[in-house]
């Protein structure tokens, strides 16, 4: 699972900020040369995105513990 | 008789008699933005305001008679993290609700020079901001683009103003969680506006 979050993190562009929703597209007007702003949206996995990965994963890692198959197989002779 | 009527008649009116025009700052284009950057040790944060309205008094021939009021929309300020969106809106920081317009008003002009379509000078006005209000001073530009109008909004003859303005502002100045998270959300707002106005004929 942190496997999977890190290779999306990295995919989207390895953002080092917060996640975002919506990333900001700039668009020029010729005739008075101001860029207007406009936000698009597209989710952006930040380092929180790869912290709470990391936390479901470490949970569900830790509660795999308790399920363990205790019933070990023999062999005879 | 509507205000969007009534802005051609005086602007009509004050060509004739060559005294200042009057630039609505609505635009229907929606480029008209100011942004905001705060830079602090531990997080930056980027953002922008779209909602801008307000007029401005201009005259090419007098450009340091300058006056006129720019509003933005607090509710229109926009930062790309939903969660940073809802505490900077909310009642801990800008309280849009209570406080829904950021303003400024321009007083004078200082330091007045022109080249061309082109005026630079130093404008002193009074910043309002979540109930408080400053006076300040920062350096502008203008760029007067005479019978530009047109080019923009097709069938429609007039002029152009185009104003641009960088400067800072300190949000404990302005009582914005004074002395709070200086850490996590920088003391000093940098503040960069490019607008355009427009006076039909």
């Amino acid at each position: 699972m942190l496997l999977a979050a890190s290779v999306t993190w990295l995919a989207a562009g390895a953002d080092r900020g917060w996640t975002k929703t919506s990333v900001a597209v700039k668009t020029l007007d010729e005739v008075t040369g101001i860029e207007g702003i406009t936000y698009k949206k597209q989710f952006v996995p930040g380092v929180d995105f790869l912290g709470a990965s990391a936390l479901v994963a470490g949970l569900l890692a830790g509660t795999s513990l308790f399920f363990r198959n205790k019933n070990k197989s023999t062999t005879k002779n | 008789m509507k205000l969007k009527h009534l802005i051609p008649l005086v602007c009509l009116t004050t060509a004739v008699y060559a005294a200042p025009e009057t630039f609505d700052f609505k635009d229907p284009k929606g480029v008209n933005n100011a942004v905001f950057k705060l830079d602090a040790p531990l997080e930056s944060v980027n953002g922008s305001a779209s909602g801008i309205s307000g007029t401005v008094s201009f005259d090419p021939e007098n450009p340091a008679a300058t006056t006129g009021k720019i509003i933005v929309a607090a509710e229109s300020m926009t930062v790309p993290n939903p969660m940073q969106k809802e505490h900077l809106h909310g009642p801990n920081w800008l309280d849009v609700a209570k406080y829904p317009e950021i303003t400024f008003e321009a007083k004078s002009l200082a330091n007045v020079k022109t080249e061309g379509d082109v005026t630079t000078a130093d404008v002193t006005g009074t910043f309002s901001l979540h109930g408080v209000s400053k006076d300040i001073t920062a350096p502008v530009k203008f760029t007067y683009l005479k019978d530009k109008l047109s080019a923009r909004v097709p069938k429609m003859n007039g002029d152009l103003l185009v104003i641009r303005a960088n400067f800072e502002i300190n949000r404990e100045d302005f009582n914005i969680q004074k002395g709070q998270y200086e850490d996590k959300v920088a003391p000093t707002i940098e503040l960069s506006l490019a607008i355009a106005g427009a006076c039909p004929q």
